[in-house]
């Protein structure tokens, strides 16, 4: 809000020309004066801030991950950036300090993000169920001999887990409920440690094949609303969407997908391609073409990176505009996320996330001077969302609160 | 976090499953049960729930019903594989034998307690079951303040034929406010099954509900009049809920068929069947909120008050529910008599002046002097003999809440750190010797001071400094503690923003803050209310304070906040209200009428210091001039983006799950 106020404009005349300020803020002259130079100077404000260039131009990992599942023309892309970035994305100094500082990596031969790693090259598998996996070799794999040794243990494994990556919000939401779901038993209080530790790895197992599950329960779930004749609408590359769409043609549901084509990595390309295998009808639209072809639309469907406490999602950058326009035109917007994505966060406006930066190929050079808007992902406030489908069952958005609230107070 | 939470363990079955236990897919769909949705007591944050839920989960039908066969929330009802997605028909839980129709949901469960009494005697064959259910609802105030738009509107349409129905058979039915209706039934047909199993049908009874709370309301007032006029006593417990009048059925069935239509109220029992649970009743009920345009219930407290307050003349139409007195009169007369033996503790009696003086305001310092006033009080109270602690000191805190309610009326906070104290003192052990007791409640006292307010003020400062970024303008309204306190913080860290501080007469509170922020070094804008159009669409973030937030996400607060909130929300400005979780109550409220404090209407008629501008003078005592002096206003959740409180941030919908959670029995700590 602050870009468009006059009092703005006045504290960029009071940055260019502090000579000057006295005389061009005489309206308010207590305030200006001591409001400092604002924003640039300020790192929060200049990572957040698309008219600044972007102080770090590393790509974040929460990217990476999302185009080495998702995408089709990642790899070599991914591989030019990196080149014009200059460093390997594997030797990103996050993760390897965290393995030093990891104590139980160092001693044994064991290490959360290798095992991450490993669970995370399985194509199906998304991020945080392979961080649930991770976690519950840490249990399995651990010499600690008490049960607060253990908990410590844990904790720092799922820090430096979350620490890996801190853009992806499944993540570190994955790993929080994790945290929660297996350490939060009364039962801990009072037995032996062995049993105690049994019991622990037991309801790690559970819940990654609860997290396993989910996709199959949202499926089920959303196929009452999938109706013959009618026409999705679909954004991004979500496996649980393209799930929900599978079992809906194995029920011999009739209905035809649009898909936008998802610049810059072209997400949509492969969700046709997918759809194209079932023999569902599609059309690709670039993604400027929704709002013309909204009114043929019955449903938007769509995916989530994050599900926030307001009910909101974070998603693919798009995702936004998309259910504006839905909103209008009164369509409903029905978002398909496994609830290990609800997350502890609730950002007010666009800004109020931290940003995922990606690298955009506009296919021709772009002048130094013309600034790039690369943030990948974007928030969706919950009064643009009719339903959320969660393992959890079909919620509004309100409810996402609720769960929350009970999942972690 | 809390302590109590622990055993709140994922793992207990009887605790509602959330997160990672989605049954297998095919027993989801059968719904299993939902402990923690279906016992809740609270109808209203049932019917926020229902509303919010309403096109994906069917409707929580038994949600007053202990029996657990309703479906969760969040569970969908079984497939249905047709195209019609948002209208299904509700699933009806397994009927009971007992129940041996579906019309009976809702009530069945209350049936037993009745059974017994009807069965004891076969006059009353026609008692009133809404009795059962008066008190599981009358807990909750929310059903004073419900207003007609709370029913299901469906149920309007089956209302004309079922009370001509039921007064040929000289009976009339009561709904309960606040009790949401998704099922509309013909009443005749229950009227006849009646005939046949006047047992087993009583709750079939219950479906007549008549929206129109107006028509609710003046039909009590008719059935009061009847029963008084019959010299019946009249049991006064709820006031605003249903009507509980022990007239006779041909009695009360008189004035609801003048009402005709409209007339569904008026409970129609023997008199005496039902003493016990009247009295239950009134011990469960929360203290109803008194009508200042009842005369004879008006008169009746002056009688008793120490207080002895002026009415102001010249009321404006709309509020003389609400208390009004001529400011400025009362206070020498209480001061002459501070050293009078006198019931009211000396303590009590000075946080008592300070309120009517203005000495102490602000939410969080008067339910801070009230609490540290009992405190002292509980300290000095011996146990006369042949009287129980427990009920001798509830009975004296009664007496200290009344005198401190006729110097100002009590705010919800002040209301529930009360409730939280009595039901203290009546969970005491038995075993405890005086000394001992005392100690403990004084305990009690200081952990609640510390910890639902001074330590949850610390939790909100530190959830709500997250959401200020560099170079920010945040608005503020009036003088809010909390809003200060992060202002402060946020300003301790470094970080750069700006601060515009809306004012308004006649208070100007916002003065106080303007000079303590700017003392501290913060660059401050101070505008008043009527620039908060021009001043909007430079700020990022509005923090505003609340008196209370209400379960339907209303922000209760000192007046102007809606119309700042209004202002925001259309320049799409977040707005952030900062609020302690205790100030959180049940009740619903829909607009700033039917609960408000009226302040002195000289303040907004003169200006102090200014005789140019007192063009009011001499007009005041004018027959045709009314001055209305709002002290607080209802903000409506739309325009609040989110609420920080010490659970951390969560949006205005998610109030009733905390206080369902959290702020039920007053557990608190």
């Amino acid at each position: 809000m602050w870009w468009r106020s006059a009092s703005f404009i006045l504290d960029h005349r009071l940055q260019e020309d502090p000579p000057n300020d006295i005389a061009s803020s005489s309206k308010e002259p207590d305030t200006l004066s001591k409001l400092s130079p604002p924003q640039t100077h300020s790192s929060f404000m200049a990572a957040a801030d698309p008219f600044n260039p972007i102080p770090n131009p590393k790509i974040s990992a929460y990217y990476q991950t999302r185009a080495a599942h998702t995408a089709v023309v990642t790899s070599d892309w991914l591989a030019q950036a990196q080149a014009a970035v200059g460093h390997h994305p594997d030797d990103s100094p996050a993760p390897q300090t965290q393995l030093l500082a990891s104590p139980s990596a160092s001693g044994k031969s064991f290490c959360v993000i290798n095992e991450f790693n490993n669970w995370r090259k399985q194509p199906d598998l998304a991020e945080a169920v392979a961080a649930i996996r991770a976690l519950a070799a840490v249990i399995r794999a651990s010499e600690a001999t008490t049960m607060m040794e253990l908990e410590i243990e844990l904790k720092k494994a799922s820090d430096s887990l979350k620490s890996w990556d801190t853009t992806s919000i499944s993540l570190t939401a994955g790993c929080d409920l994790f945290m929660r779901y297996v350490t939060r038993t009364s039962a801990l209080e009072y037995e032996d440690f062995n049993s105690a530790r049994s019991r622990l790895i037991e309801r790690a197992e559970k819940f990654g094949e609860i997290s396993c599950k989910a996709r199959r329960i949202i499926a089920m779930l959303s196929q009452d609303f999938i109706f013959d004749g009618c026409t999705i609408l679909v954004h991004g590359f979500s496996r649980v969407v393209l799930e929900v769409l599978k079992t809906a043609a194995q029920n011999k549901k009739l209905f035809r997908v649009f898909c936008t084509e998802g610049r810059p990595d072209r997400t949509g390309l492969r969700f046709s391609n997918e759809l194209a295998k079932l023999d569902v009808p599609v059309k690709l639209l670039i993604d400027s073409a929704v709002a013309y072809t909204m009114d043929e639309v019955d449903m938007v469907f769509v995916g989530a990176d994050g599900v926030v406490e307001s009910g909101g999602i974070i998603n693919m950058m798009g995702t936004y505009q998309i259910a504006l326009v839905a909103h209008s035109m009164n369509k409903p917007v029905y978002v398909a996320a496994e609830s290990y994505k609800f997350a502890r966060l609730y950002p007010l406006d666009q800004k109020d996330m931290a940003p995922a930066l990606r690298p955009i190929d506009f296919g021709v050079p772009i002048p130094s001077k013309v600034e790039v808007e690369r943030s990948a992902r974007d928030y969706t406030p919950p009064q643009y969302l009719t339903l959320l489908f969660t393992d959890l069952g079909v919620l509004t958005p309100s409810v996402v609160s609720d769960e929350l609230i009970q999942l972690y107070l | 976090m809390d302590p109590r939470r622990a055993s709140r363990t994922v793992s207990d079955p009887k605790i509602r499953q959330v997160g990672f236990f989605a049954p297998p897919p095919d027993r989801s769909f059968s719904g299993p049960p939902d402990p923690i949705s279906t016992s809740t007591p609270n109808p209203a944050a049932a019917t926020t729930t229902a509303a919010a839920a309403n096109t994906s989960s069917p409707p929580p039908i038994s949600d007053l019903s202990p029996s657990g066969n309703s479906l969760s929330p969040v569970m969908i009802p079984p497939p249905r594989h047709s195209s019609d997605t948002t209208h299904r028909p509700v699933p009806f839980p397994p009927v009971s034998p007992l129940r041996r129709d579906t019309l009976s949901l809702t009530v069945g469960s209350y049936n037993n307690n009745n059974n017994n009494i009807i069965s004891s005697s076969p006059t009353a064959s026609f008692y009133d079951e809404s009795k059962g259910i008066t008190v599981k609802v009358s807990p909750t105030p929310a059903a004073s303040s419900f207003p007609g738009g709370g029913f299901d509107l469906t149920a309007v349409k089956a209302s004309s034929v079922p009370a001509s129905g039921l007064t040929t058979v000289s009976v009339v039915k009561t709904l309960p406010p606040g009790f949401t209706e998704t099922i509309v039934e013909k009443v005749g047909g229950s009227v006849e099954m009646q005939n046949d199993l006047p047992a087993n049908s009583k709750p079939l009874k219950e479906r007549t509900s008549k929206a129109e709370r107006r028509a609710l309301q003046e039909a009590q007032r008719a059935a009061k009049a009847a029963a008084k006029a019959e010299g019946s006593k009249l049991s006064a417990t709820t006031s605003g809920a249903v009507a509980s009048a022990n007239a006779k059925p041909t009695k009360a069935t008189k004035p609801s068929s003048q009402k005709n239509d409209s007339a569904t109220v008026a409970s129609s029992e023997k008199k005496g069947g039902d003493r016990p649970p009247e009295k239950d009743r009134k011990k469960d009920a929360p203290h109803p909120r008194m009508q200042y345009d009842d005369k004879s219930r008006v008169e009746k407290a002056k009688r008793r008050a120490v207080v002895k307050q002026t009415e102001a003349r010249n009321r404006v139409e709309l509020f003389r529910h609400l208390p009004q007195y001529e400011h400025g009169t009362q206070l020498p007369d209480l001061e002459s008599k501070f050293f009078q033996l006198d019931p009211v503790h000396p303590v009590v009696y000075k946080v008592g002046l300070q309120y009517i003086s203005g000495d102490i305001s602000g939410g969080n310092a008067r339910c801070i002097a009230m609490l540290q006033a009992f405190q002292e009080a509980i300290k000095d109270y011996s146990t006369p003999d042949e009287k129980t602690l427990t009920r001798d000191l509830t009975a004296k805190i009664n007496s200290y809440v009344s005198f401190l309610n006729e110097c100002r009326p009590l705010s919800i906070s002040m209301g529930n750190a009360i409730r939280f104290l009595k039901n203290r003192i009546a969970k005491l052990p038995l075993t405890l010797s005086e000394s001992e007791a005392k100690a403990f409640l004084q305990s009690d006292i200081e952990q609640f001071i510390s910890e639902k307010i001074i330590l949850a003020d610390k939790v909100i400062v530190k959830h709500a400094v997250t959401k200020i970024r560099d170079g920010d303008v945040l608005l503020t309204h009036g003088s809010s503690s909390a809003v200060e306190m992060i202002l402060l913080h946020a300003h301790e860290l470094g970080k750069q923003f700006r601060v515009v501080i809306v004012d308004s007469r006649p208070k100007l509170e916002g003065q106080l803050l303007l000079r303590r922020l700017v003392g501290k070094g913060l660059s401050c804008t101070y505008a008043n209310i009527n620039a908060v159009s021009y001043i909007m669409h430079e700020v990022t973030r509005v923090f505003l304070g609340a008196s209370s937030v209400l379960s339907n996400g209303t922000v209760y607060s000192r007046v102007g906040t809606a119309c700042v909130a209004m202002v925001a929300h259309e320049f799409r400005v977040p707005v952030l209200v900062c609020c302690e979780a205790y100030k959180f109550h049940e009740r619903v409220q829909l607009d700033s009428i039917c609960s408000n404090e009226l302040g002195d209407p000289d303040a907004i008629s003169k200006v102090p210091g200014r005789e140019d501008i007192n063009y009011l003078d001499g007009c005041t005592n004018s027959e045709n001039l009314q001055l209305l002096n709002l002290i607080y206003d209802a903000t409506p959740s739309d325009y609040v983006s989110m609420i920080v409180t010490d659970y951390g941030m969560v949006p205005p919908t998610s109030v009733p799950v905390i206080v369902r959670e959290y702020c039920r029995d007053q557990v608190w700590i």
